[in-house]
This record gives structure tokens, C-alpha cells and sequence, in this order.
């Protein structure tokens, strides 16, 4: 089994408070890693490194080391811009752009210069397949995103991600706005991203962790308290804390 | 006896109103009977003239707006380009809390000031005279911090979560700035931009402080061409001992008025027009 990513010891200050407290971990690539734990121990931040979306916050100081298939990406000589067209993002609120559907899907791609019509037709096409919205919106293309409904604006936004081909796929509580219908869709569709991508997935939501996720990571305060397959963390865990908070004890 | 409370206030405030509003009204119409059989053809094709009744408004329009496009070629990308400096790049330090707290206070500093500063730098120093450039650069440093603030304001409120998710797919910063902040900040700042130079169309100190010609009888054809411009023409109409120039004043000032009237309608028209865009993302 390949590594796609590789964090070790990591921290996070935000001036000087301490928000990430030295957390190893390595997540296998093709598999859905699933972080838990309750608000404001760390996870957003966490997922926030990988991608070094943190470089935008100017009192954020990240300490240790993220290998993403063998490179650190904090090593001077890396380019965060390449870096994040390799790595999708998605938010826990819906972020469509006020474009139409297609423009929105080929964002990324213009963003890199890819002007050619033909190409970037059969690349938002694609997309949208592999979000199963392209049959709900077909008609539409041209129409503003603002007109989907919030389920349909979060597969977008993943439709966004994918149209520039990532290898990681990292989401934020991406079901927290929706309707169990509409986050069951999002689900099946990371199941079958799964076989293309790595996908980290930060979720509030237990059932939805243990149903999806291969591996899962249980934060703690800042601190990692233990991660391993879903199968470990949700059944047989090894630490007391970690069977008090996917039991719903607290959180 | 609250309710007593209530209505005193209720019709105070009622009749604060009606004062204000019957003034502005009464100072209308005064304008109006005195000047609007002087508004003709005549009038906005001639030259300035000793006679009242062959004067016309020809060289102040011209040089006012060709003022007016010079400022705003000057201080539209000088104010822009300095709001999106400050908000999307600069770090927050104290130097630029310091700027703040200065761009906020030139933009109350009254206008005769920025018209000393002109005269000095740019008719004296920079040796420039009393030319139409001069008077651009003068009325341009009056309005910048008026660009300046709007902008800022308007890219402000672009929403942080479109901008992190163009960031995401790996925008450079230029590139978020280009596709997401400016077309969403657009309509704050065009309405800024349009009502600073509304502001810049009526000053009449700045320029009399450069001194600005009041007679002229040719357009001005460079930049370094001495000029005139509407405020200036009002002033010196209103000055004169004779009836007839007040109604070449009346007139001017109808016209002044309208060009004000039709900025601020265009400007209402441009925020109405993209208000629906920036309402759906918030
Ligand atoms: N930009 C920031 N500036 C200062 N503190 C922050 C910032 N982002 C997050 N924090 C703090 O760091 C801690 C972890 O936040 P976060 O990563 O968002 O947690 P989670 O996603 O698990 O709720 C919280 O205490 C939060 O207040
Ligand atoms: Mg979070």
C-alpha cells in the first residue's frame, strides 16, 4: 500500500495559541480518511495544511513536516499554487461562483490557460458525470449555479474540484448545510471517486463516518488520539476517549 | 405622556423635513424662473463676452468636461489600484493602520486646502501653471480619498469563502483579485468612483486657489492649455453688478445641476443593475 500523503509531527500556531499539537499520520492512497472529533480541535486547520491553504492566514506558523507522494510541500522549492491544482477543496458551505454551471466547472482549467472550447466542453462534461449532476443540469449549462439547490451546488462544487484531475480530494464537513437525501448522494459519489483519488473527508456526523470512510483519525484538543481503520476507531478502539465521542457520549 | 413624547418628536423631525426640503425647492425655483430662457443654443455655443446677453457657456462645458475625464484618467486607477493594494495585499502592520486613519482624514479635509497644495506643487514646483493638467492633478488628489474608501469598502465585502474557493484550485492572488473580487466589487466601486467625480465637477475653490482663468475665449487643445470651467463661469456671473449675468449664472447653474442629476442617476443605474449578482453570493 502507497502513501498519498505523509504528515509528520505537525503544528499549527495561530499567533500564540497552539491549535494543532504535534499530530503523525499517513493516509493511504485510494482510500477515504475520515477526520473526527469535536469543533475546534483542529480538523479544519489540519485540512487546511494539506493544501496550505494556512499560507493565507498571516498569523498561521506551521511546524513539522507533509510529504505528498515523498515531497515536503513546506520544502521552499514547492509552489503552493501547483501544489493546490493538485489537491480539490471543498467547503462546508456551498461556494459556487456567480458564473453559469459551465463556467464554474471550468474555472480551474482556465485559471491554467486552457482556452480550447472543445476541450474544456468535453472536461465539464466529464466532471459533471463524475458527479452525477451532469444529467440535471445539461439543459442548463449557461444557467447561473445560484439556481441549483444546496445539494446540487456542493456536487458542483466537487465537479469544480475534479475538473483539473487532483490526486487528493479534501472536503470540510461538506453535508453539514444539507438534507440526508442530498448528503446520501454525496456520499455514494465518494465511494466511487475512492478508486481515482485520495479523499480526507472532516465530519461531525458518526454514522456518515463510519458508512464511507476506509481509515479514520479521532482529534482530540488539538491532539491526535488515536487513527486507524474505520473498523478499529469505531468498534474495537483502543482508547477510552475515542469510544466516549463515536458513541455520541459527548461532542 | 410617552406617546405626547412621540408625536413632538415625530413632527419636529416632520418639520425639519419640509424646512430642509422647501429651501432646496424655493432655491430651485429661483434658479429656474431666473434662468431657463437664457438656456439655448446661443448660450452653449458661445464664448464668454462683456455683453451679458451674448455671453455663453461654451469654454466652461468644454473645460469642465475635459477636466472631469482628465481626473478620472488620473485618479480612477491611482484610487483603485490603492484599494486593492491595501485590502488584498498589504499585511497588517501599524504602517498601514497609520495610512487608515489618513485616508480617512484627507478625505474631510476641505477643499481649499487640496487647491494650496496644487497651486504649490503643481503650478509653482512642478511648474505646470495655471493649465488644464494642473488642475486635474489638484482635483484628482480631492477625490482619491473618496476612490480610495469606496473601493476598499466594496472589495471588502466580496465574500472570503469565493475567494478561498478560487484559491483552492490553485488561483494565484492576481488571479482571484482579476476573476472573483474585482467583477463582484465592480458596482461599489463604479458607484464610488461616480460619485467622487460628481463632487469634482462642482469644486470651485481648488481651482480658483490654482488660478483658473474666468475669461476664456478659445478650448482649451493640450494639457497645458490654461482653461475654465462651469463652477468658476457661475462665480464670475454672479459677481458682475448687472441683472443679465445672473441669468447667465442661473443658467449655468441649471446646467451644472443637470450633469450632477444625470452622474447620480447613472451611478443609482449601476448598483440597482448588479446589485442582483453581489445579493445571490452573499
Ligand atoms: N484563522 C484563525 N485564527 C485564529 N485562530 C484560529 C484560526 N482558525 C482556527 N483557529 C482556532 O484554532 C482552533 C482549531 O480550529 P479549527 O481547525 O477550525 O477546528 P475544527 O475545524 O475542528 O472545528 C480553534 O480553537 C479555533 O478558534
Ligand atoms: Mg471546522
Amino acid at each position: 500500500m502507497t502513501h498519498a500523503l505523509e504528515i509528520r509531527n505537525l503544528h499549527i500556531y495561530y499567533n500564540s495559541f497552539h491549535a494543532v499539537k504535534g499530530i503523525s499520520i499517513t493516509i493511504p492512497t485510494n482510500t477515504i480518511t475520515a477526520i473526527i472529533g469535536p469543533s475546534g480541535c483542529g480538523k479544519s486547520s489540519f485540512l487546511r495544511v494539506i493544501n496550505r491553504m494556512n499560507d493565507l492566514v498571516p498569523h498561521a506558523r506551521i511546524l513539522g513536516e507533509v510529504f505528498f507522494r515523498g515531497v515536503n510541500i513546506y520544502d521552499p522549492s514547492v509552489c503552493e499554487i501547483d501544489l493546490r491544482r493538485r489537491m480539490g477543496m471543498v467547503f462546508q458551505k456551498p461556494n459556487p461562483f456567480p458564473f453559469s454551471i459551465f463556467d464554474n466547472v471550468a474555472f480551474g482549467l482556465r485559471i491554467q490557460n486552457r482556452r480550447d472550447k472543445v476541450f474544456l466542453q468535453e472536461r465539464v462534461e466529464e466532471s459533471l458525470r463524475r458527479c452525477a449532476l451532469w444529467d440535471e443540469v445539461r439543459d442548463r449549462l449557461h444557467q447561473s449555479a445560484y439556481e441549483l439547490s444546496g445539494g446540487q451546488q456542493q456536487r458542483l462544487c466537487i465537479a469544480r474540484a475534479l475538473a483539473v484531475y487532483p490526486d487528493v480530494l479534501l472536503l470540510d464537513e461538506p453535508c453539514a448545510s444539507l438534507d440526508p437525501k442530498a448528503t446520501k448522494r454525496i456520499e455514494e459519489l465518494l465511494q466511487k471517486l475512492k478508486e481515482e483519488i485520495t479523499i480526507v473527508i472532516v465530519t461531525h456526523n458518526m454514522q456518515q463516518a463510519r458508512r464511507i470512510s476506509d481509515y479514520a483519525a479521532f482529534f482530540h484538543s488539538g491532539e491526535l488520539v488515536e487513527w486507524g481503520t474505520s473498523a478499529e476507531i469505531f468498534d474495537y478502539p483502543k482508547k477510552q476517549l475515542t469510544q466516549e465521542y463515536t458513541q455520541g457520549l459527548f461532542g | 405622556m410617552h406617546k405626547f413624547a412621540d408625536r413632538m418628536f415625530i413632527t419636529l423631525s416632520l418639520a425639519a423635513l419640509m424646512f430642509t426640503l422647501l429651501m432646496l425647492f424655493a432655491l430651485l425655483v429661483d434658479v429656474f424662473v431666473d434662468g431657463v430662457t437664457r438656456l439655448n443654443g446661443q448660450f452653449l455655443t458661445s464664448f464668454p463676452s462683456r455683453k451679458p446677453e451674448e455671453a455663453g457657456i461654451l469654454a466652461a462645458l468644454v473645460g469642465s468636461v475635459s477636466l472631469i475625464t482628465l481626473t478620472a484618467a488620473i485618479a480612477v486607477p491611482l484610487g483603485v489600484g490603492s484599494a486593492v493594494y491595501l485590502e488584498q495585499y498589504a499585511k497588517r502592520s501599524r504602517f498601514n493602520a497609520l495610512m487608515d486613519i489618513n485616508i480617512g482624514t484627507l478625505a474631510g479635509v476641505p477643499s481649499i486646502i487640496y487647491g494650496l497644495l496644487g497651486l504649490a506643487l503643481f503650478v509653482r514646483v512642478l511648474a505646470l501653471d495655471r493649465s488644464l493638467i494642473s488642475g486635474a492633478l489638484t482635483l484628482s488628489l480631492l477625490i482619491l480619498p473618496i476612490i480610495i474608501i469606496a473601493s476598499r469598502e466594496a472589495i471588502r465585502v466580496v465574500p472570503t469563502s469565493l475567494q478561498d474557493g478560487a484559491f483552492a484550485i490553485g488561483a494565484t492572488r492576481s488571479q482571484v483579485i482579476r476573476r472573483i473580487v474585482f467583477p463582484l466589487a465592480l458596482p461599489g466601486i463604479l458607484t464610488g468612483i461616480i460619485l467622487a467625480l460628481s463632487r469634482a465637477i462642482g469644486e470651485t475653490a481648488p481651482l480658483i486657489a490654482i488660478g483658473a482663468l474666468t475669461y476664456i475665449a478659445f478650448l482649451p487643445d493640450s494639457l497645458s492649455s490654461p482653461f475654465t470651467a462651469m463652477p468658476i463661469q457661475i462665480f464670475n456671473w454672479v459677481s458682475r453688478p448687472q441683472e443679465a449675468f445672473h441669468a447667465n449664472a442661473a443658467a449655468g447653474i441649471i446646467l451644472l445641476l443637470a450633469i450632477t442629476l444625470l452622474f447620480n442617476a447613472v451611478a443609482i443605474c449601476t448598483r440597482n443593475h448588479f446589485y442582483k449578482i453581489s445579493a445571490h453570493c452573499s
